[in-house]
């Protein structure tokens, strides 16, 4: 095959001691920063950021279900990317990474359900509706729950780990319709009010703290998906080690 | 290949066809099933007009996927699959006219009764022509991704209930699309961006699943 051939310069990080080696430097970093800035977000968004003039307190639950919703998609496109690498280039790293990075996305993913229901109950009157928006999200849920479910369906794990490769890559033609069903159909979801063409359409005093803690989840997933990496890697140390005991 | 896929082709018909009583059962299920709701919500003409279209769309939708199960199941126990791989037919093309026969067996039963289901569930006349014409552009799209989820866990010890947790929400765009093209129809307001899209997942899928079902199988033949 000649698509194994082209060499990526990630393929230097593909090799586990070093990749290892890395991680274990920037994990406290990660982790250390996530527990720190966490409080501040916290207070900023809760007491400091001014009151809604419509929603007035009640939007305050955004700065956890935007952060949380912003990563779930982020989390299924390392599932996906890794999931390509893996059945690419047979990386068992990538395989690792994104079998790690799975139950992450589908954590923020009920997270961002439970919190936008919760957000529903007041401002819509319900706790939910079917519209695009929460229906496709519904849909990244079950993508993660069929995903982990496929992973180990099999004796041989090998198999069921790329055959859960291939379902990432057939799922990620939902992110697009995640990302964009806010504006391809008339939801009562609200678009997207940050990453717009013409700037945020938030007032800079509520944009700040809805970053920080955006920063705040993307530090917490990258150290929890780093931990997740490096359990998985010792438990297949200890499974082989234990293999060639007994044989 | 032309003649190699053609020859696929009459295979799996004649396959099919030597047991007509197989292919009949989604169509049996579909009536079945449809017959069940006028006994569970109440034989109200009003109800079952509302309910209907959605009811024979999510009931068409449940006999294709149980119906594409184990379309690689057996070809796999018996050895063809690794045949087929041998064979000069790419395993995509492979995929693919499997796919479109098990869905001229299974599918098209479907759409040919589902105006007899329209009458049976109080569907107004126009449901008449649009519940069929929605079900051809999106019932084949059913199989492609049912035949991607088969194909993935083909061999494995849980099958079915698997198989639906994969497959149903990848489904969900086609049935959203097919009920409304059938209730715009119906409502007056015309389906026809309903029926293009409809018409477009029919064109992705089978573009775009005969990849993955061919990646599926290869990985179940090694």
């Amino acid at each position: 095959m000649i698509v194994n051939r082209i060499r990526l310069p990630v393929h230097a990080y593909a090799n586990p001691l070093r990749f290892q080696r890395i991680a274990d430097a920037i994990r406290p970093w990660t982790s250390l920063l996530a527990l720190a800035l966490f409080p501040v977000g916290l207070v900023w968004a809760l007491a400091v950021a001014p009151a809604d003039y419509q929603q007035s307190d009640a939007y305050r639950i955004m700065y956890v279900h935007v952060p949380a919703a912003w990563m779930s998609m982020f989390t299924y496109l390392v599932v996906g990317g890794s999931s390509a690498v893996a059945l690419i280039w047979r990386h068992p790293l990538a395989e690792i990474a994104a079998r790690a990075a799975a139950p992450i996305g589908a954590c923020f993913t009920a997270i961002a359900l439970v919190t936008g229901s919760i957000w529903g109950k007041p401002m819509w009157g319900t706790w939910w509706v079917w519209d695009a928006r929460l229906t496709s999200v519904l849909i990244l849920f079950f993508l993660y729950l069929g995903y982990i479910a496929l992973y180990d369906a099999f004796e041989d794990a090998s198999r069921g780990a790329r055959a859960a490769s291939i379902l990432a890559l057939v799922g990620l033609v939902n992110i697009p319709i995640v990302k964009f069903s806010v504006d391809w159909w008339n939801t009562l979801h609200q678009p997207s009010s940050v990453l717009r063409m013409d700037g945020p359409s938030m007032p800079p005093s509520m944009l700040w703290p809805l970053l920080l803690m955006a920063l705040v989840f993307k530090l917490y997933m990258v150290s929890v998906l780093l931990i997740r990496i490096r359990t998985e890697m010792a438990e297949r140390r200890i499974s082989a080690l234990r293999g060639a005991e007994t044989a | 290949m032309v003649g190699a896929a053609l020859a696929l082709a009459r295979r799996d018909l004649m396959l099919a066809l030597r047991r007509p009583g197989e292919a009949l059962l989604p169509v049996l299920f579909l009536l079945t099933g449809t017959a069940l709701f006028p006994l569970g919500v109440g034989p109200g003409a009003e109800t079952l007009a509302r309910i209907g279209s959605g009811v024979i769309w999510v009931l068409a939708l449940f006999a294709v996927t149980v119906g594409t199960d184990r379309l690689w199941a057996a070809d796999l126990e018996d050895g063809s699959l690794e045949q087929l791989e041998l064979g000069i037919l790419p395993l995509e093309l492979v995929a693919l006219v499997r796919c479109l026969v098990h869905w001229l067996v299974t599918g098209l039963p479907l759409v040919v009764i589902s105006p007899l289901l329209a009458l049976l569930m109080q569907q107004p006349p126009a449901a008449l022509v649009a519940l069929p014409a929605a079900l051809l552009l999106g019932t084949p799209v059913l199989v492609m991704i049912g035949a991607i989820g088969a194909a993935l866990l083909v061999g494995s010890r849980r099958s079915q209930a698997l198989t639906a947790l994969l497959v149903l929400p990848l489904q969900i765009p086609a049935l959203i699309f097919g009920v409304g093209a059938v209730e715009a129809s119906t409502g007056g307001i015309g389906g026809t961006v309903a029926y293009l899209i409809l018409g477009a997942l029919l064109l992705g899928s089978l573009a775009l699943a005969p990849f993955a079902i061919a990646a599926a199988l290869r990985l179940a033949l090694e």
